[in-house]
């Protein structure tokens, strides 16, 4: 009897306690995805800045400038995202900005692709969920999971280039983003934390 | 200033000069090349169209340090190319050439195409040679060049 009367002891012990961490868990992983969800919001400021959309693009052409204005001398996509024999990305972008002329440049200059638009058809930035939609759908992103997504926004030369973008042909500095790439990477790593919350809505 | 070896039509060539002036200056006033011609200077018109390792570049946005170790191939060596010399024909059967300013940038973007389209559509056309402004509107004639260069090359003769 007296064991019985410990297990039973022991169970509602057991009860209590993970009853209480029940509760707590579900209030923690509301907290965590608020979390997330506003750290998702820093990002997607980051994502729809002229230096990052005007390559995210749902139409047949680049944007350039902090207007977001088609892109010059009828640059079109191309296969791949890269333009047209003829007059291909790399016909004007090198593996550097060339401040003397003003034209950015960074590795692998291209267009993302139409999977990864971030605009409707008439220019206009898709709201932050559909965004979020795109971004964490691997059928979109090159199957890229969180983890994936942090290292992308850590590591990759066209990302990291918008917080370098170089001199206009005025001689004045490019606008970066509105907050540092440091920042972007901590905001991208406290959302990947939180399992890449996105929030409600089109 | 600094010192550049570049390969320009197959011959290596020593340029001493700032290493942000233009390749389109390199090759005018340094090496005295002036078939490659400056129009707008900010990559809008085409007129300065090179080859750089085979890919159509503008030449007056590229400063000579970021050419590299890439070759140059400019009009006055496009008709070496099999491709090049079929354009260049194709061209005068044609008689496209009005004032004939933008015509070298307008060849080297046409070869540009036919080597990677050998039966361009007018899109593909359209698309490829939208960024090269001729003031003349030879436009006409330049496709109707561009197709018969594509048919003379199908038919082996490039």
């Amino acid at each position: 009897m007296p064991g019985i009367r410990a297990g039973v002891l022991t169970s509602v012990f057991a009860m209590t306690v993970f009853g209480i961490s029940a509760l707590e868990r579900a209030e923690a992983d509301s907290a965590t995805t608020a979390q997330g969800l506003a750290a998702w919001e820093q990002v997607y400021s980051v994502l729809i800045h002229p230096r990052c959309i005007n390559c995210h693009t749902a139409t047949s052409y680049p944007q350039q400038g902090d207007d977001r204005r088609r892109h010059v001398a009828n640059v079109v996509r191309g296969r791949g995202g890269r333009g047209v024999p003829g007059l291909n990305c790399a016909s004007c972008h090198q593996e550097t900005n060339a401040d003397s002329t003003g034209v950015p440049g960074g590795h692998n200059w291209h267009l993302a692709p139409l999977s990864m638009r971030w605009q409707d058809v008439n220019d206009q930035p898709l709201s932050s969920a559909a965004v979020c939609r795109a971004v964490t759908d691997r059928s979109k992103n090159h199957n890229l999971d969180g983890p994936g997504l942090l290292k992308h926004h850590e590591e990759e030369a066209l990302v990291k280039w918008a917080w370098d973008p170089g001199r206009r042909p005025d001689g004045t500095m490019r606008t970066p983003p509105p907050m540092t790439h440091e920042q972007f990477v901590a905001a991208t790593r406290r959302w990947v934390e939180a399992g890449t919350p996105c929030p409600p809505g089109r | 200033m600094a010192t550049y070896q570049i390969t320009v039509n197959g011959k290596r060539r020593e340029v001493t000069t700032d290493p942000s002036t233009p390749l389109l200056w390199v090759l005018r006033e340094d090496l005295k090349m002036t078939g490659t011609k400056f129009g707008c200077g900010v990559s809008a018109c085409g007129a300065c169209t090179v080859h750089l390792a085979g890919v159509a570049a503008r030449s007056c946005v590229i400063p000579i340090s970021h050419v590299g170790d890439r070759p140059i191939v400019t009009i006055e060596g496009i008709g070496q190319d099999s491709i090049g010399r079929v354009v260049q024909a194709a061209w005068v059967d044609t008689d496209v050439v009005q004032c004939g300013y933008c015509q070298s940038g307008q060849i080297m973007a046409a070869v540009a195409l036919l080597k990677h389209t050998p039966k361009p559509t007018d899109q593909n056309i359209d698309e490829s040679m939208g960024g090269n402004i001729c003031r003349c509107a030879t436009y006409t004639r330049i496709r109707e060049a561009i197709k018969n260069a594509a048919a003379q090359i199908r038919k082996g003769d490039a």
